[in-house]
């Protein structure tokens, strides 16, 4: 049985579907009305709120914080100063993602990283011989992310924390509501947006003063399908659809490096000893296999497929998740990679997809053909790599 | 002083806007010029009271072709449209009757006022669909001429008569009867429940001079069904920032691809050379040259204000004199203080839907009575929307407008005494009986402003005020719109186009007409 989190008891009565889905052991919302597109579409105008206490929360304290944090993740953390946020991913010793996740240099000596999978024996057992205290602080500490272009003003009347001069990827503690708080310039959606961590015994409170002012903030609570949405318009992985943990696999051939997923520029090799550092150099060398990419299907391609039975063009009403046939001709001779999560973007306007596929494919303006089945009948629909993120507004960093 | 462009395009409303991107797009030099400040004809957004911005005219969208959006690249210049899918409409009694995009939510709603139309309800969406489907690829035809058909006319006649042929028995009998029923008759066909049929007719009056149970009405129906906004029929939805911000993300389109766009700079007359048109003289005097010239005005614009009539051939004169415009609509946008209260809505929520007045199909029908001699309804039809309930950027924080499409309002009416009083009487009808649904109304408001058919003809030059450019009835539709043998963008004076609403595939924010002119400009090819 899952469980819940600090906001449940509001969340609950929010949901007018009751519709669940399970997040990292807890339930978490899928949607709160009945479609998530007004959800979706207050992160885009107004904001939405999200509960993000699945995540898992891990407390870095020490002289050594800094160095073992460096030893773990493959971005230089020595570059992070205090109230600075990076994110990064951070690998096993065959330099295969294990985890993707934000570092918050919260004070000398003091880190806050967010995971998605359970990392603690992972950092204990880095943390050999450094002088550092590690605390799980996932069940203890309760999320939320306000994301949207009017998330500032709606937090500013929250807290004394002058959250303008407060930059893109930045952190500063302060109270929100009355109540500590770690206060992130981070999120999920690509959009302005901010993600504020405070004890759970403050959590419903923290929640009712968000929902008290909602309104004039065009603030909506939002689920998961509408983070899906969004996070993939922003073109941001997401464990177990783009990639699989390292840690969660048996398998080599489901392990991906940075390099194979996209995130090769957060590879810094050139710092001191990090875990997979080698086995990334020899990748570098080498070449990698895959290029995570964003794609764009040619609507029009979709829409004779389904004028061949004579239907009008239905596009995907929600995200998906999935493993979807990508060729090199539309004759479906060459296979060579796999749309992982797609949606229609209702702001775009555009079916955007984001795909592995052999690195040779991955260059921008390459074109290739994805699957789509129409009734009983396999299309190759033509696409093209595109620039990702597929929606990057200026008020994001602004 | 003169200057000299590929094509000169009159009007920068969105059709006009449209065509000038497409033709910049295809390399030519165009300019756009605008009669007004601001761009956007009747799809504008103004700050008429400071603070707080008024879709002034149109004020929602879904008609919008996708190939358009696609072509122009809307989304990248600021296309954001938020979805309407919920309709409120209270009743006189004190209940209400609500719309819901979601099915199971939508049939027990229905269902309190009919079993039988609940059930019913999911057959007619589909059926509608089916139509919208059906129609869909005529949008795309340019119309062929009836009098002096070429050898491309005959072609899309008889593409035209395959297609229907195609269609099959039902839905080509489903489709005659939409074409010539009343909206009303037609409903009745599917529906029992009065308040059911009543808030579906709505949008078959909408912008029409005809009532629910007037035969043809049926058309301007489906015509509000063809909208395809993330590939759903009958999908709308509002822009953000107003239907203005979307006129601005066309131009913003247009000038990316080097068009020129002038505001403040009223055509006075097309310039005609030996029957052909070879530029525009401005008000100010100044004369502009180019090798086409693009009205996206209405045809009575067209042809008998901007062209000299000895220009003209008489049956084309006749034909335009007699295009039906009949403003029958009229517009109140309100700031308001607060938020409003609709009597019986429970979650206020739903005013981020839309709030039809239109209780009972009698009270449409009287609504009608009132204005076919020449006034206006006593106790109008109302659509209602409050754009600042999803929109930050309309109202400042707390505070709201309210955009109220009002039927019926004759173009007549002026003639009942002074403009001034009329329009004074017509916004106080509209208050009053929004008041009696909304009882904090008059409480709250701020501002408004009070639009009649005669000020959408002085302020955004719709002739009579219609805001189809031309009623949508079926003898002016497609070959016939706006005259037999003109329907093909072209006039009879050369290098001299249309490419309004006038022309197929009609009014509404389709862009349809912009583009499909566009493309004859450019000898077929976009």
């Amino acid at each position: 049985m899952p469980r819940t989190t600090p906001f449940h008891s509001r969340t609950e009565a929010l949901s007018k579907g009751k519709r669940w889905e399970e997040w990292a052991g807890f339930l978490n919302a899928t949607m709160y009305e009945l479609d998530h597109i007004h959800e979706y579409n207050s992160v885009r105008t107004g904001c939405g709120l999200f509960d993000v206490s699945p995540l898992y929360k891990y407390d870095v304290r020490g002289p050594d914080a800094l160095a073992l944090m460096n030893r773990i993740v493959v971005r230089d953390v020595s570059r992070c100063g205090v109230g600075q946020v990076i994110y990064t991913a951070w690998c096993d010793d065959q330099g295969k993602v294990i985890d993707d996740g934000t570092l918050a240099h919260v004070g000398a000596n003091r880190f806050r990283m967010t995971a998605a999978i359970p990392n603690l024996y992972w950092l204990e057992e880095n943390a050999g011989g450094l002088d550092v205290e590690i605390e799980d602080v996932s069940d203890a500490i309760a999320g939320l992310a306000l994301q949207g272009p009017t998330s500032r003003d709606m937090l500013q009347q929250l807290t004394n924390a002058d959250l303008r001069g407060l930059g893109y990827f930045r952190c500063t503690e302060d109270s929100v509501a009355g109540a500590p708080a770690l206060i992130t310039r981070t999120g999920y959606t690509g959009d302005l947006g901010y993600e504020i961590f405070v004890d759970r015994e403050v959590a419903e409170p923290l929640w009712d003063a968000l929902m008290e002012i909602r309104r004039d903030f065009k603030m909506r609570p939002a689920g998961g399908v509408a983070l899906d949405l969004a996070r993939i318009e922003a073109g941001l992985l997401l464990i177990e659809a783009d990639f699989t943990s390292s840690k969660q696999t048996m398998f080599e051939v489901q392990k991906m490096s940075p390099y194979d997923l996209g995130l090769g520029w957060m590879v810094d090799l050139g710092k001191d000893f990090f875990v997979g550092q080698q086995a990334l150099r020899r990748e570098k060398e080498r070449g990698s296999r895959w290029a995570t990419v964003g794609i764009e299907l040619d609507v029009t391609g979709l829409e004779k497929a389904y004028a061949q039975f004579d239907m009008p063009l239905q596009l995907p009403a929600r995200p998906w998740n999935g493993a979807v046939p990508i060729y090199a001709d539309a004759a479906q001779r060459h296979h060579i990679g796999r749309g992982n999560s797609g949606t229609w973007s209702p702001l775009l306007k555009k079916y955007i997809v984001i795909a592995r596929v052999e690195a040779k494919y991955g260059e921008r303006g390459t074109r290739f053909f994805i699957e789509e089945m129409v009734e009983a009948k396999s299309f190759s629909i033509p696409a093209t790599v595109v620039q990702m993120p597929f929606y990057d507004p200026p008020h994001k960093k602004a | 002083m003169t200057q000299t462009y590929d094509a000169i395009i009159i009007g920068g409303g969105h059709n006009g806007l449209t065509c000038a991107a497409y033709l910049a797009k295809a390399g030519r030099k165009v300019v756009v010029l605008e009669r007004r400040h601001v761009l956007g004809g009747a799809a504008v957004t103004e700050e008429i009271y400071p603070g707080f911005k008024y879709t002034v005219c149109s004020y929602v969208i879904s008609l919008l072709r996708p190939e358009v959006i696609r072509e122009l690249e809307l989304p990248k210049h600021g296309l954001k449209i938020h979805p309407i899918d919920s309709t409120f409409v209270p009743k006189e009694d004190g209940d209400c009757l609500i719309t819901y995009a979601d099915e199971a939510q939508a049939r027990e709603e229905f269902k309190r006022h009919s079993v039988r139309d609940a059930e019913m309800m999911p057959h007619f969406s589909e059926m509608m669909y089916k139509m919208a489907y059906a129609v869909k690829p005529i949008l795309a035809y340019v119309p062929p001429n009836l009098t002096q058909p070429n050898l491309r006319d005959l072609r899309t006649l008889k593409n035209f008569g395959q297609h229907l042929k195609g269609l099959g028995k039902e839905t080509f009998h489903q489709l005659s009867k939409l074409m010539t029923m009343s909206v009303h008759d037609f409903l009745a066909e599917y529906f029992e429940s009065d308040i059911i049929r009543a808030t579906t007719s709505l949008s078959g009056i909408i912008g029409t001079m005809l009532g629910v149970k007037s035969p043809g009405t049926a058309y301007v129906l489906l015509h509000h069904f063809m909208g395809e906004l993330d590939g759903a029929f009958t999908a709308w939805g509002a822009q953000e920032g107003g239907t203005g911000a979307l006129s601005e993300c066309i131009a913003s389109a247009a000038r990316s691809h080097g068009a020129e766009i002038r505001v403040s700079a009223p055509v006075a007359q097309v310039i005609v050379n030996g029957g052909t048109a070879v530029g525009v003289a401005l008000e100010n005097g100044d004369e502009i040259y180019a090798n086409a010239i693009v009205s996206s005005c209405d045809p009575k614009v067209t042809f008998r204000k901007l062209i000299e009539e000895k220009e003209l051939p008489e049956d084309l004169v006749r034909a335009i004199d007699r295009f039906k415009y009949r403003g029958s609509s009229g517009k109140v946008n309100m700031a308001l203080d607060a938020m409003p209260v609709f009597r019986g809505m429970q979650d206020p929520s739903l005013l981020e839907g839309s709030v039809d007045i239109c209780p009972s199909i009698d009270y449409m029908e009287q609504a009608y009575d009132d204005a076919k001699y020449g006034g206006f309804s006593r106790r109008p039809c109302m659509e209602v929307e409050v754009p600042s309930m999803v929109d930050p950027s309309m109202a400042p924080r707390g505070k709201h407008v309210m955009s109220i499409f009002v039927q019926y309002a004759a173009y007549e009416m002026q003639e009942y005494g002074n403009r001034d009083q009329q329009r004074e009487a017509f916004g106080n009808a509209v208050i009053d009986t929004l008041s009696e649904f909304c009882p904090n109304l008059k409480d709250i408001i701020l501002h408004k402003q009070v639009l009649t058919p005669w000020d959408l003809e002085d302020k955004i030059g719709l002739t009579e005020g219609n805001i189809f450019q031309g009623e949508l009835t079926l003898d002016q539709l497609f070959f016939f719109r706006p005259a037999v043998g003109w329907a093909d963008y072209r006039t009879p004076i050369r290098n001299y186009w249309q490419c309004g609403s006038g022309t197929h595939p009609g009014g509404g924010i389709t862009s349809g007409p912009g583009r499909m002119a566009a493309r004859e400009i450019l000898g077929g090819r976009l």
